[in-house]
């Protein structure tokens, strides 16, 4: 008979959630990081078995090494404080009770209190050594996060694309959590659990070689059943999520369209699509929890098959093999020491293929090499004050592991001109003036800035005279002055507002509920996509810049703020080089020179007027839209 | 991930958690007591089971072993033993498995019952409700608090079992030796109070490691969706400095729940081992005194282990609680969300082109703060009007109200005289077709999306034709079977607001609203849409349009600012008298559209992508 003990405790816990319900328990975290979360994001990491990722691993954070060592002290002290009581049930039940002198009242005495003593030590000694672990891991899971995180921002612009973003910050985030997880639970698990039986194998032979062999043979079917019923279980878990996010899918249709389906009188379709994807998710469960039913008795069940083995074995060779009472009564209760163990199993291994996977995903991260590194002091050249001029060579330019998006652009823009880049989605334009910027650097070719190759360019140099306002013009969560004042730190509160006076902006600033001390919201969601322009500009005209790249707001942006933005456009490009990707055929218009991009060639460049009677590819484009707009019956009025 | 609304958790007192989560669990069991009572059934087989498998533990030692190492081997008791012992384990775990399967398919049912509940309020609740609710969260209700309301429901069968295998195990302690079943009757409940002790100190530190791991997340998050800011401005060392103080709090706070844990977890693992020990000092005594035998001791030990555990488990159940009545709680206020009221005496609604005659409209949607105020207008049968006005002038919501979609604060809409709130709603749909500016299509073929399951093949193909959209579908690699959305085909801006058009037109309505539903469509291709819609559709129009060549094709326009119709007459009169009115429609003009729009000029090189 084998009492469940630990086994009725996983059990039971693992009864309320699944796979995660134990380290819940245990730590009573219950993660905010859905699993959900990054499920297929594991694009471009090459496959390294576990081994070599746990070298890595710990090559990688050192401080593990020290938390492995701590560790497997506790685990021993852990292991043989529940060594204890097995141990002291057969000195007692032999030597104790059951001697040729009858009860040895002293010998049981001596022997419990010894006990008890060693228990109570063993506890005080497992308490210090699981705090040092603790803390060694978690310092290494905290430098790792850190060191993750800055490498990630070092990486060329390249690497951030809108569809990778997610990723990257997973990697930071459920990544790293997963990690964690791993070392507070998997991980501790696989050395207590595995120093556990070995040593209670090893009890076990010093008692009888030969019913530790019973036992073993009697338990060990239980490994591959597990191992069969894990893997249909893990396959019937992958089938909930898939079926959940479908239903997810299916909902978000629901609610996205809800305008459409009312005014368009779909609820019967919806309904009827919804009844059969929840009905999906709730068969797909089912189906996973026939399996982890079914795999929890089986350790309790062979553990009752060891130990029926025990019986009959000592039953009828027990006296030749020289067993007493207290060492039969003993390997019932080391049987049950064997149960937690292969119980945690098959958790520990999903858990632990989860890690790795994760660790892999953030060692791989921390490969990518950074391709725009900083020059030497004694390369680095700074950059004249006062308006720039822009000299591309051959440029050619390629993202990792794609193909050229830009071939041979050659152009030179004089020191003060306003520039319009002009081009379909894809043409290379973009990515033309991210160079301009070095947040990449050309394959070949290269960019020069006020006469000088910009990967000489030091750093500060860089950012204090070229300044870009994006299109979406991403703003922090905080106030609009310390938005602003992130383009100079040592600018004081008059000068950001004098900023927003130069650029005419004063009458917009004052509409604000709290002027410079508005709050901008998450990404400045609370501002319009032109008012974060706005303040873009003004964090542009705080910074002494010689180059000014804007890449204009495609969206509709309203009359008024988009006059605003024009008046401001106009002032903060006086006296510097303006090089902007445009989006309105106003702005081409305005420029002193136009440059046409094309699958990733400059095509043609010259001013609007030059180009608009050249008959190429801008006057096809002016054609087109002027006469769309244009020749209207009201144009007349325009 | 969806986001999971705030955790209440923290403001419930336990006592309360207790009072409120016991009718959370009946009316679970209420709703599916089939499942629940084959679970419990198989807790209790479970119990007795484990119960008396400690009793054949006793008699092994007493009846098998003893006598077996000293010559005496009975083969038949023996083989009474085995047999005993393993169809014991045969029956604990078919016990196990029923409970663990039949609570599963509880829980899992009364998942269903509750997201059918909640799908079935988003269906019908009116609009303006479920806009006053992010997406995420009414995903999160369906989705993750859901999971969280049922979650209660899985360890109560073994709840249920415990209480049994406490009761049978503390009545074969005291049939075994009621001296040693004092000690486990001591043990016992100061092990629970520990295990509560302990989840009540670690549940602070616990909960600050969830903020901070959001916290850790909401940088990264920040600090990447600004990527291109932080490269310019060369802020990379003040965010990784930003992210270091989040985790290296998120670090102490986990340091924070590791201590707790080392100083009970050891605590709570050597408790039952110390009162092993005190049976065995006792127990010999009484072994001695022939109180008990050696088996009846191993038996009491083996009880011990048996109970050391569940004594952790038993809060559990409580520590679930709270979480799952306040997941419920949410639910229950989706459910009680209103649905769009049903006219008590439908009217049906002109066969021909309707009139639209609005008198005194007003709409807020947050109150003192009206979208439309006082407006009022009519629309003659068959008439064009365009709807001109700026960004957040309450367009949008005209047209909504117009198409009955949302009620009106004030004021009233007729539609051919009929007031909208007692027009048939089935035969309002079918007359009035709204065309939103963000084409929604569904992640199906592009036939199901223009059809919906009802018009004939011969009405979609005017319908595209007349929408532009016959083209471009010819084009698609499967042509109208085509599947859109996720892991379908992608269509432009354009070419999903022509197929949206082709949908509305699919239902010959009596009355069109596009609320600048042509926006990313090529000009050229929109005038021909348009000139289309007026010589062949009959219908009344009102068109919200930016672009001069469109209002030009209105024969009339009604200019809204600030949510009042400040003008009404020809374009020619409007430019005249409304000098705002020239500023905005001639600011769009001399900006352009967009140089490198997504839509394609041309049919000839349609781009799917």
């Amino acid at each position: 008979m084998t009492p469940p003990d630990h086994g009725a405790a996983i059990d039971a816990m693992a009864d309320t959630a699944g796979p995660q319900a134990v380290d819940e328990l245990v730590g009573l975290e219950h993660s905010l990081i859905s699993v959900r979360v990054a499920l297929d994001d594991d694009e471009d990491v090459p496959p390294e078995g576990a081994v070599k990722i746990l070298r890595r691993g710990l090559a990688a954070s050192p401080e593990l090494r020290v938390g492995l060592r701590v560790s497997l002290a506790f685990a021993f002290i852990t292991a043989i404080g529940r060594l204890i009581v097995p141990v002291l049930i057969q000195l007692i039940l032999d030597h104790g009770i059951v001697t040729k002198a009858g009860f040895d009242a002293r010998f049981t005495y001596t022997a419990c209190t010894i006990g008890a003593l060693a228990i109570i030590a063993f506890t005080a000694m497992s308490r210090i050594t699981y705090m040092r672990f603790i803390r060694a891991a978690e310092a290494a899971l905290a430098n790792l996060r850190v060191r993750v995180f800055s490498h990630i921002h070092r990486l060329s612009i390249a690497e951030h694309t809108d569809a990778r973003k997610g990723v990257l910050v997973s990697r930071v985030t459920s990544d790293i959590e997963t990690l964690a997880r791993f070392v507070q639970w998997g991980a501790m698990s696989w050395i207590l659990n595995g120093t556990l039986v070995i040593l209670t194998i090893m009890v076990m032979l010093a008692y009888s070689w030969q019913l530790t062999i019973v036992v073993l043979v009697a338990y060990s079917p239980v490994v591959p059943i597990l191992r069969a019923l894990q893997r249909r279980q893990l396959a019937a878990y992958d089938l909930t999520r898939t079926r959940t996010g479908e239903l997810l899918t299916e909902l978000s249709e629901t609610v996205g369209g809800a305008a459409v389906i009312r005014a368009y009188a779909l609820e019967g379709r919806s309904r009827g699509r919804l009844a059969a994807s929840i009905d999906g998710v709730y068969r797909a469960h089912l189906k996973a929890a026939k399996f982890f039913a079914m795999m929890f008795p089986l350790g309790d069940f062979f553990g009752a098959v060891a130990i029926a083995a025990v019986t009959i074995a000592t039953a009828f060779w027990g006296h030749g093999w020289g067993i007493d009472v207290g060492k039969a009564v003993a390997f019932l209760f080391l049987v049950n020491l064997l149960l937690n163990p292969v119980a945690e199993l098959s958790e520990i291994l999903d858990q632990t293929q989860t890690a790795i996977a994760g660790w892999r995903k953030v060692l791989a991260v921390l490969d990518v090499p950074i391709e725009v590194p900083e020059p030497p002091d004694d390369v680095a050249r700074p950059l004249p004050h006062g308006a720039l001029e822009v000299a591309a060579h051959h440029v050619e330019f390629a993202y990792r592991g794609g193909d050229r998006v830009l071939h041979d652009v050659s152009v030179t823009i004089p020191a003060g001109t306003h520039v319009a880049i002009v081009g379909e989605t894809g043409s290379g334009k973009t990515t033309f003036a991210k160079l301009l910027c070095r947040l990449a650097d050309p394959v070949s070719g290269t960019v020069a800035i006020g006469g000088i190759d910009l990967r000489s360019v030091p750093a500060a140099d860089r950012r204090r005279a070229i300044r870009l306002v994006p299109q979406d013009g991403f703003l922090f969560d905080t106030t609009i002055l310390d938005n602003v004042r992130l383009g100079r730190d040592d600018a004081t509160d008059d000068d950001v507002l004098a900023a927003f006076v130069d650029l005419g902006l004063d009458g917009w600033l004052a509409r604000l509920p709290d002027g410079l001390q508005t709050r901008v919201g998450e990404r400045g969601d609370l501002l319009s996509v032109g008012e974060r322009q706005l303040v873009a500009l003004a964090r542009a005209r705080l910074a002494d810049g010689g180059l000014l790249v804007l890449d204009e707001a495609t969206s509709a942006v309203d009359p008024e703020t988009e006059r605003a933005l024009s008046t401001a456009m106009a002032r903060v490009s006086a006296g510097r080089t303006t090089v902007s990707i445009a989006h309105r055929l106003s702005t081409a218009e305005a420029a002193d020179l136009v440059l046409v991009f094309a699958d990733g060639r400059l095509v043609e460049q010259g001013t609007h007027v030059e180009l608009a009677a050249a008959g190429g590819a801008y006057a096809g484009l002016y054609a087109s839209w002027v006469g769309n707009t244009r020749t209207t019956p009201q144009a007349g009025l325009a | 991930m969806v986001d999971v609304a705030p955790d209440e958790t923290d403001e419930e007192p336990r006592a309360g958690a207790l009072r409120r989560g016991v009718p959370v669990l009946a009316r679970y069991i209420r709703t599916h007591p089939g499942p629940f009572a084959i679970a419990v059934t198989g807790s209790l087989v479970f119990a007795s089971m484990a119960v008396a498998g400690t009793f054949v533990l006793g008699d092994i030692t007493d009846h098998v072993f003893t006598p077996a190492l000293k010559g005496h081997r009975d083969n038949h008791t023996v083989m009474v033993a085995v047999v005993a012992t393993i169809l014991i384990a045969a029956a604990r775990s078919v016990g196990v498995v029923t409970r663990r399967y039949f609570a599963a398919v509880t829980s899992r049912r009364m998942q269903v019952t509750l997201r059918s509940q909640i799908v079935d309020r988003y269906i019908v609740a009116p609009l303006a409700w479920l806009r006053e609710h992010p997406t995420g969260e009414l995903l999160a209700h369906a989705d993750n608090d859901v999971e969280v309301a049922v979650e209660v429901v899985n360890p109560l069968p073994f709840s249920l079992g415990l209480i049994s295998l406490i009761l049978f195990s503390v009545v074969a302690l005291f049939l075994a030796d009621p001296i040693l079943a004092v000690i486990g009757l001591t043990l016992f409940p100061a092990l629970a109070f520990l295990n509560r002790f302990y989840t009540q100190r670690v549940e602070a530190p616990a909960e600050r490691v969830q903020e901070r791991v959001g916290d850790v997340s909401s940088v990264a998050h920040e600090s990447y969706d600004g990527a291109l800011v932080v490269k310019t401005l060369g802020l990379e060392d003040r965010e990784v400095e930003r992210l270091r103080v989040a985790a290296e709090r998120l670090r102490d706070a986990r340091i924070e729940v590791g201590a707790m844990r080392a100083l009970f977890e050891p605590a709570l693992d050597a408790l039952p081992n110390l009162g092993i020990i005190a049976i065995l000092a006792l127990g010999g005594w009484r072994v001695s005194q022939g109180a008990l035998s050696e088996g009846r001791l191993v038996q009491v030990m083996a009880l011990f282990t048996l109970l050391a555990f569940p004594m952790r488990v038993v809060g559990f159940l409580l520590e679930e609680m709270p979480r799952s009545s306040v997941a419920l709680r949410r639910i229950d206020g989706v459910l009680a969300a209103p649905s769009a009221p049903f006219p008590a005496h439908p009217v049906a609604l002109s066969p021909e082109p309707l009139a639209v005659e609005v008198r005194g409209l007003g709409f807020e949607y947050v109150p003192g703060e009206p979208v439309l105020a006082d407006c009022s207008f009519s629309i003659a049968p068959g008439e064009v009007v365009a709807l001109v006005g700026a960004t957040g002038s309450g367009k949008s919501t005209l047209c909504e109200l117009v198409a009955g979609l949302v009620a009106p604060g004030a004021g009233t809409i007729r539609l051919s005289g009929v007031p909208i709130e007692d027009a048939d709603p089935d035969d309002r749909r079918a007359a009035v077709s709204l065309v939103f500016q963000e084409s929604f299509l569904f992640a199906d073929t592009l036939a199901e999306n223009l059809a919906l399951g009802r018009a004939s093949s011969d009405a979609v193909a005017d319908a595209t034709r007349l929408a532009q959209a016959d083209r471009f579908i010819a084009h698609l690699p499967a042509g109208d079977a085509t599947v859109l959305g996720e892991r379908g085909v992608t269509l432009s801006g354009g070419q999903r607001q022509r197929a949206a058009l082709a949908r509305a037109l699919v239902r010959r309505p009596r009355l069109l609203l596009l609320d600048d539903a042509t926006s990313a469509v090529d000009p050229t291709i929109e005038a021909r849409i348009l000139a289309g819609l007026r010589a062949e559709l009959a219908t009344t129009a009102l068109i919200v349009a930016h672009r001069i060549s469109t209002i030009a094709l209105a024969d009339r326009v009604l200019y809204l600012r600030d949510g009042r119709i400040v003008a009404n007459g020809s374009h020619a009169e409007l430019l005249a008298t409304q000098p705002d009115y020239a500023a905005m429609v001639l600011a769009y003009e001399v900006s352009g559209p967009p140089l490198d729009r997504d839509d394609d000029g041309d049919d000839e090189h349609e781009d799917v992508a």
